[in-house]
């Protein structure tokens, strides 16, 4: 179970740093958040550096949250966020910049719903590539 | 340059996908089958049924999953693992269930019935089917959690045109 605030803002957190990589095109820095996707889908979002930075800095002065999360599909969520990340990473690096642009402009869109709207993109799609891509007569 | 044209572009899309979610989601909507025929008809029986049962009732299916259907009404629950907004969804609905007699509250693990959420049309979770008594569907939500309060109102609605028919459904 997951503080839902510190997971707002890390979804916060995301979207200036992906906004920057838009603005800027810099593939190292979006190999950077790709790291910290990583280290989210591995480890939990429990770990996740961005929480680690809410817990230890915002947490003390916020108090208890009123409820809590699962951790399921925010881990789900930075599952497609790591995807995104190497895809953009890779297209920004080798030169291809239209793909590393559409890559980034994805994760940026779920990102930024997740932080203003509180709408988790990935956990929505994640049924819709299950029934389309797998066969699916198990019940 | 271009990056920043482009940032503010998607700054733009992103806001615009956001607000007509925000519109859309977790509202019912009348079942897709019976859009057509909704204005003249309240029995849409030419329309496609989703269902096996007659007229497109989903008592087999409901059946299928380990459930029966509602006497009065039935609210059927596509849920995953990977959905938030499913757990509180999932509190609504069988709070509705427990103050309304009649009305169920069945749930089903989409993932585990890939065939049957295919058949339905059901593409995000939470999705929300309201089913009359006869198991057809007559509403629809998804996406998010419906306030308590739709559910109430959109299961008056659909009790009130047509008198209840007792113990007609074939979900044995």
């Amino acid at each position: 179970m997951v503080d839902p605030r510190g997971l707002r803002f890390t979804a916060a957190v995301t979207t200036v740093v992906l906004a920057i990589v838009l603005a800027t095109g810099s593939g190292w820095l979006l190999l950077g958040q790709t790291v910290v996707f990583a280290v989210a889908a591995v480890a939990g979002v429990r770990y996740a550096p961005y929480g680690l930075v809410f817990r230890s800095l915002i947490r003390p002065w916020l108090g208890p949250p009123a409820t809590m999360e699962d951790a399921a599909p925010p881990r789900f969520a930075q599952v497609v966020g790591l995807l995104c990340g190497a895809v953009g990473a890779a297209g920004y690096l080798c030169g291809a910049w239209v793909v590393g642009c559409v890559a980034v402009a994805l994760a940026f869109v779920a990102a930024f719903l997740n932080a203003a709207f509180e709408f988790c993109l990935g956990c929505q799609l994640y049924l819709f590539f299950r029934s389309t891509t797998a066969k699916g007569v198990s019940s | 340059m271009t990056g920043v044209w482009v940032l503010l572009g998607v700054v733009l899309l992103s806001v615009a996908v956001g607000v007509v979610l925000r519109l859309r989601d977790g509202r019912f909507r009348p079942a897709r089958h019976h859009q057509s025929a909704r204005e003249d008809a309240v029995d849409a029986t030419a329309a496609i049924p989703y269902g096996s049962g007659p007229d497109g009732g989903l008592g087999a299916e409901v059946a299928e999953v380990g459930a029966a259907l509602g006497e009065r009404a039935t609210l059927l629950q596509f849920s995953t693992a990977f959905c938030a907004p499913c757990r509180t969804t999932r509190r609504v609905l069988a709070g509705v269930a427990e103050m309304v007699p009649g009305v169920r509250h069945v749930e089903v693990d989409a993932e585990a019935h890939l065939e049957l959420v295919r058949r339905l049309g059901v593409r995000r979770t939470p999705t929300v089917l309201i089913l009359d008594a006869d198991g057809r569907e007559v509403r629809r939500a998804s996406g998010a959690p419906p306030t308590r309060d739709a559910v109430f109102a959109t299961l008056d609605e659909i009790a009130t045109p047509r008198q209840m028919r007792a113990d007609d459904d074939s979900s044995g």
